[in-house]
């Protein structure tokens, strides 16, 4: 019996969040006296699936088959459930990311298990097997019991930091028969955003608002953003009114961002916008108006004019770096 | 073609929760509930596009919860679909929400399944899977546009950093996002059209949920805000390296 966890990687590259996954998974396997293996599909080298015992992953299982290189639900949960199988896993462990959702749910069936979608704590064992998640959009939160035997947990990325230690994992090669409804779904063409952070996984947000008063202000924005490292979104009339994309929205209708800092601007943080940004772990306010009701929901707030104040910090990040390179 | 559409009744956006029972459920009392937006906006509003187009033949909706739900699916008919379907069951879990949907779809068989990316309430996002999973179907999730063609769909959807675009044979579980199709507002024709359509109510043979919701807790009031000055953009820089720790 062992934990299994789902790592998946961006082209070979294994990224932050699936460390946090296998760190998350190897305290879990440490609390019940098992061990941690994780599942990496496709094409990795070597080396890269070693260093996940540096998270604390003992055994690696790689299926190697190229097809994986793609992203393929179906084929991804057949891999997942036949390693599941194989290990004798009954705690799964994936990301409450695209991935992960497109996959964990499905796993969860097939096994009967009972399964938490964006997990944000360790099981407590002495109740149950009692996970926290976030309902109502932020506005609540719910402890959740698995009842069942196997267990699969979706984990939220960007809760646990993941922090590296000495350690080299054993991999082993795993070949599986896909059957071929694995791969029914085809991918027809990929439309990466090269350059730009990604907004689900970026550590710092700079948001506009309608404040911003018209997409050719947006320069200023980003900017910052760029000065930051960070990735721009912005709130629904602004991607309604098309002066940003449509990915950028975030709120109770758009994406949900988690990061380490968000900093809103010229946004009066209406209730549906605060549900796709109250996970974050620090929030900066950039509003004109002193009453605007974002500011209750900040850490830090100035009450400015957008134009004036974003080149102030933009400048004053810059200097920062300069100080501290 | 035959679509399903997912529907989940949800509170408003605007609500405040409170809790009761010792923090073991979330009161009700005041409560406006409304249509899932993710159900409603994408998912039903592109099959009743769909059906306007001629590809679609039939739109069934379908949802899982008691009679109190019936003004809800109301509503959506009011949009549009030729029938509501309500599995009367309080179901405690996506597992068992899942598991009736998928009961009831295999029974019937349909081309498409169509649901909203997540329900604002329980923030899962796994409902479509589920289903895909039980029915053995093909799932495409977090679309952002949604094309039939000659019993195939083409699909965009989101992928970190960016977009895919899928092509699958129908049948096809779909969960649908911004993108997928513009909002619309019933009309009065819908209205009184909803009024008779069918709304069926079947008993199912009862699932077991795999989890259950302990207690429920509010997250802790913000520390208070620290305001800084617009001329001093240094000390707030510094502020977020040193206290928040955050750059
Ligand atoms: C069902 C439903 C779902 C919704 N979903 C979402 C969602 O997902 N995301 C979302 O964002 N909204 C959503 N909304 C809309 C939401 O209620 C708000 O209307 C919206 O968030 C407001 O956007 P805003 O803050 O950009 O604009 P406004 O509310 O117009 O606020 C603009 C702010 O900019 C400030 N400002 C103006 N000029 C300046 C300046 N020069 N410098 C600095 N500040 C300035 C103003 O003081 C004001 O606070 C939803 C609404 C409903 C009913």
């Amino acid at each position: 019996m062992s934990v299994i966890v789902l790592v998946e990687h961006t082209g070979g590259v294994i990224k932050k969040k699936n460390f946090e996954a296998v760190q998350y998974a190897s305290q879990i396997a440490k609390k019940a006296g098992t061990t941690v293996t994780a599942l990496v599909l496709g094409t990795v080298t070597e080396t890269e699936m070693e260093g996940l015992g540096q998270y604390g992953a003992q055994k690696v299982l790689h299926i190697a088959d190229a097809r994986l290189d793609e992203f393929h639900a179906r084929a991804y949960s057949s891999a997942l459930v036949a390693a599941a199988e194989k290990e004798t896993a009954k705690i799964i462990v994936t990301l409450h990311d695209i991935g992960g959702r497109m996959v964990a749910p499905r796993v969860a069936v097939q096994l009967k298990a009972g399964l938490v979608a964006g997990a944000l704590s360790y099981p407590d064992t002495e109740k149950g097997f009692v996970i926290k998640k976030a309902v109502f959009s932020g506005k609540a939160f719910a402890y959740v019991n698995i009842l069942s035997d196997t267990k699969v947990i979706m984990l939220m990325p960007n809760t646990f930091p993941a922090t590296k230690q000495e350690g080299k994992a054993v991999v082993e090669r795993l070949d599986i028969s896909f059957s071929e409804k694995d791969f029914v779904v085809k991918v027809k063409s990929v439309n990466k955003v090269t350059g730009e952070v990604s907004l689900a996984d970026a550590e710092l947000v700079v948001s506009g608002g309608r404040g911003m008063k018209g997409p050719e202000n947006w320069g200023i924005l980003e900017d910052l953003a760029k000065e930051l490292g960070a990735a721009t979104a912005c709130s629904r009339p602004v991607a309604d009114s098309h002066w940003r994309p449509h990915h950028e929205h975030v709120g109770q209708t758009g994406g949900t961002v988690r990061p380490n800092l968000y900093i809103a601007v010229g946004i009066s943080g209406a209730i549906q916008h605060l549900a796709g940004v109250n996970g974050s772990k620090t929030i900066v306010v950039i509003n004109k108006d002193p009453e605007a009701p974002f500011f209750k929901a900040a850490n830090y707030g100035v009450v400015g004019d957008a134009m004036e104040v974003l080149p102030r910090l933009t400048a004053a990040v810059r200097k920062f770096k300069e100080q501290h390179k | 073609m035959k679509i399903l559409v997912c529907i989940s009744q949800v509170p408003d956006t605007s609500t405040k929760i409170v809790l009761k029972n010792n923090n073991t459920s979330v009161s009700s009392d005041g409560v406006t509930y409304v249509l899932n937006p993710y159900d409603e906006w994408y998912a039903l509003i592109r099959a009743i596009e769909l059906k306007e187009s001629g590809i679609a033949t039939e739109i069934h909706l379908i949802t899982v919860g008691k009679a109190d739900v019936e003004p809800v699916m109301r509503k959506a008919l009011a949009l549009g679909g030729d029938e509501a379907i309500r599995i009367d069951a309080e179901s405690s879990d996506a597992y068992e929400t899942a598991g009736y949907i998928a009961a009831y779809a295999a029974q019937v068989g349909y081309d498409l399944i169509l649901c909203g990316k997540e329900s604002i309430d329980y923030n899962n996002g796994t409902t479509g899977t589920m289903l895909a999973g039980l029915l053995d179907m093909d799932y495409i999730g977090f679309a952002t546009d949604i094309q039939i063609e000659s019993g195939a769909a083409l699909v965009k959807r989101e992928i970190e950093g960016g977009e895919e675009t899928d092509t699958c044979n129908l049948p096809l579980v779909i969960s649908c996002q911004k993108g997928v199709a513009e909002a619309r507002i019933p009309n009065m024709r819908g209205i009184m059209a909803a009024r008779t359509r069918p709304l069926k109510v079947i008993v199912p043979s009862k699932i077991t949920a795999v989890t259950e919701i302990l207690t429920y807790e509010l997250p802790p009031a913000k520390a208070g805000i620290k305001l800084v000055s617009p001329d001093d953009m240094d000390g707030l820089v510094a502020l977020l390296h040193t206290e928040a720790r955050v750059i």
